[in-house]
């Protein structure tokens, strides 16, 4: 039984990597680099705290 | 926020959008980060303390160290309320330190949680075999399960990978009071054998330099709770919530680490807890309830996942982080623009974990994470002392401010040297390997990397100039 699992394991284990590949090529090839990576640091925190006392 | 709007809500963006982390967290979530990260060091790791310096040693070193990490807990949560970042210290270092400190602040960061996680991952696959008892049988499936399973749970989203880790967290600490009212602690001589297991001839059995060794691995009670931090970004309200989870995390802990040190150190003679791998586990089986047994088997599975969960998802901000502000390549900082996660460093740290899972041993693993975290503290120490000073208390708005300044930074500072040398004594060669890595990663940073950093853009924290500038 414990084998059994183990095969189970690396089958989920491929299956999920596989998923998580193909979205990563999927999500890359739909939008543009600048829209993945227009994050910035402080946006939320420049329109909500302005550090005034 | 001036040429596009910053969304905040879970639906797919259209292009032009700009494209950041979700706020969906609240202080329940940062206490399942924190504890959740933290809490497999009461299953496994602390009682290596018990090895170098005996029982009563550990119980010093938890008091110790439990003061180390309630200094951790004020002044991060003091720090992280009023720098509401992902990346957590490296966001702090970055602005009040300078690009150098916060780019070794990241390394430590990554490092500690990846090799944390892969800590985890091998008692996992470890735990699953000794209960199997199979001839034959790795436990390669189930440690690739355990990293590959949650990485893809961490690329889906942080408000169910936290709410899972706040489940399964739950469920580990109760199993740990459960053991504990189990086993009849008002009732010495019951159950529980201390007076037996802890005699004056075995107590301390190395002296007070066995004390001092156990520092190395006392520090596994309480390791992680800076985690708590990496959520900056992703809290609804980091003022309230940072502080609240944090110091509520803490809180937890010190009652764990308290409970299991009795129950352990009351059922299982020094020389067998110093040495194996599930001191929880193995104290329920010396009960001989079966029911506890599997309890706390499961407890031992759920905080190692948990653990390994919320590592993944804090070291991935921090290499987020540094791609955002181009100390890496800009291409780690994407953003996922369905799930809102930073998706490409969750990918690229997966295989490094793997690769470090087939080729680490337990004790190394633990051994690096345990490095870092301590560079990390030290760092701490130093940064929250030129915090109050070029921003003194008044300046700006502070979500919390910790008391008696500079008592905890000062203990904090303290007890780090204690540790260092402690970590010198067991494992100097690889404390010497990692000082001289970070230094050669810091000559690197600064003679080839950061001139193409966008030197105005990385400090985004609307403050008034520092005192003295």
């Amino acid at each position: 039984m414990w084998f059994t699992l183990s095969y189970v394991a690396w089958a989920l284990s491929a299956v999920l990597a596989a998923w998580m590949l193909f979205d990563w090529f999927k999500t890359d090839t739909t939008y543009s680099e600048d829209v993945l990576t227009s994050s910035r640091e402080g946006e939320i925190e420049a329109a909500t705290e302005k550090h005034k006392l | 926020m001036t040429d596009a709007a910053i969304t905040t809500s879970p639906s797919t963006v259209v292009p032009g959008q700009r494209v950041s982390l979700l706020r969906v967290l609240g202080p329940a979530h940062v206490w399942a980060l924190g504890v959740g990260i933290v809490l497999v060091g009461e299953y496994t790791g602390w009682n290596f303390a018990v090895d170098k310096g005996g029982s009563l040693a550990a119980l010093i070193v938890c008091w110790f160290i439990g003061l180390l990490y309630t200094s951790v807990a004020m002044i991060d949560s003091e720090v992280t309320s009023t720098v509401a970042a992902a990346g957590g210290q490296y966001a702090q270092a970055k602005h009040i330190v300078g690009p150098l400190m916060a780019f070794n602040v990241a390394l430590y960061l990554v490092f500690a949680y990846t090799m944390l996680e892969v800590s985890d991952s091998i008692l996992v696959g470890d735990l699953i075999v000794t209960v199997a008892g199979t001839e034959g049988l790795e436990r390669h499936a189930f440690v690739v399960l355990t990293i590959v399973l949650l990485a893809w749970l961490n690329y889906r989203g942080v408000l169910m990978t936290l709410n899972v880790n706040f489940v399964i967290t739950a469920i580990a600490y109760v199993a740990i009071i459960v053991l504990f009212f189990s086993v009849q602690p008002w009732s010495q001589g019951t159950v529980l054998k201390l007076g037996e297991l802890i005699t004056p001839e075995n107590a301390l059995p190395y002296g007070w330099i066995g004390v001092l060794a156990a520092f190395h691995f006392g520090i596994w009670f309480y390791l992680g709770i800076e985690g708590t931090t990496q959520a900056a970004e992703e809290v609804r309200s980091p003022a309230r919530s940072l502080p609240y989870g944090t110091m509520a995390g803490m809180i937890t802990l010190l009652i764990g680490a308290a409970m299991t040190w009795y129950v352990c150190a009351s059922l299982l003679p020094w020389e067998y807890l110093g040495f194996t791998f599930f001191p929880l586990f193995d104290a329920a089986r010396a009960t001989g309830s079966g029911f506890l047994e599997t309890l706390l088997f499961w407890g031992t599975v759920l905080a190692a996942v948990a653990s390994a969960n919320g590592c993944i998802n804090d070291a991935a901000r921090a290499w987020f982080s540094l791609g955002r502000d181009r100390y890496l390549p800009t291409w780690f900082s994407a953003v996922h623009p369905k799930y809102r996660t930073p998706y490409r460093s969750i990918l690229f740290l997966l295989p490094i974990a793997l690769a470090f899972a087939f080729i680490a041993d337990l004790n190394q693993a633990i051994t690096f994470s345990i490095l870092s975290g301590l560079l990390g503290y030290t760092f701490m120490s130093i940064n929250i002392m030129m915090f109050r000073r070029k921003w003194p208390l008044g300046s700006i708005r502070r979500g919390y401010t910790h008391p008696f300044h500079p008592m905890p930074a000062i203990a904090l500072l303290s007890i780090c040297v204690i540790t260092y040398f402690a970590v010198f004594l067991g494992y100097g060669s690889q404390l010497i390997a990692m000082t001289l890595f970070y230094i050669v990663v810091s000559v690197w940073f600064h003679f080839y990397r950061y001139k193409y950093v966008r030197r105005g853009d990385q400090f985004t924290m609307p403050w008034p100039k520092p005192v003295g500038y």
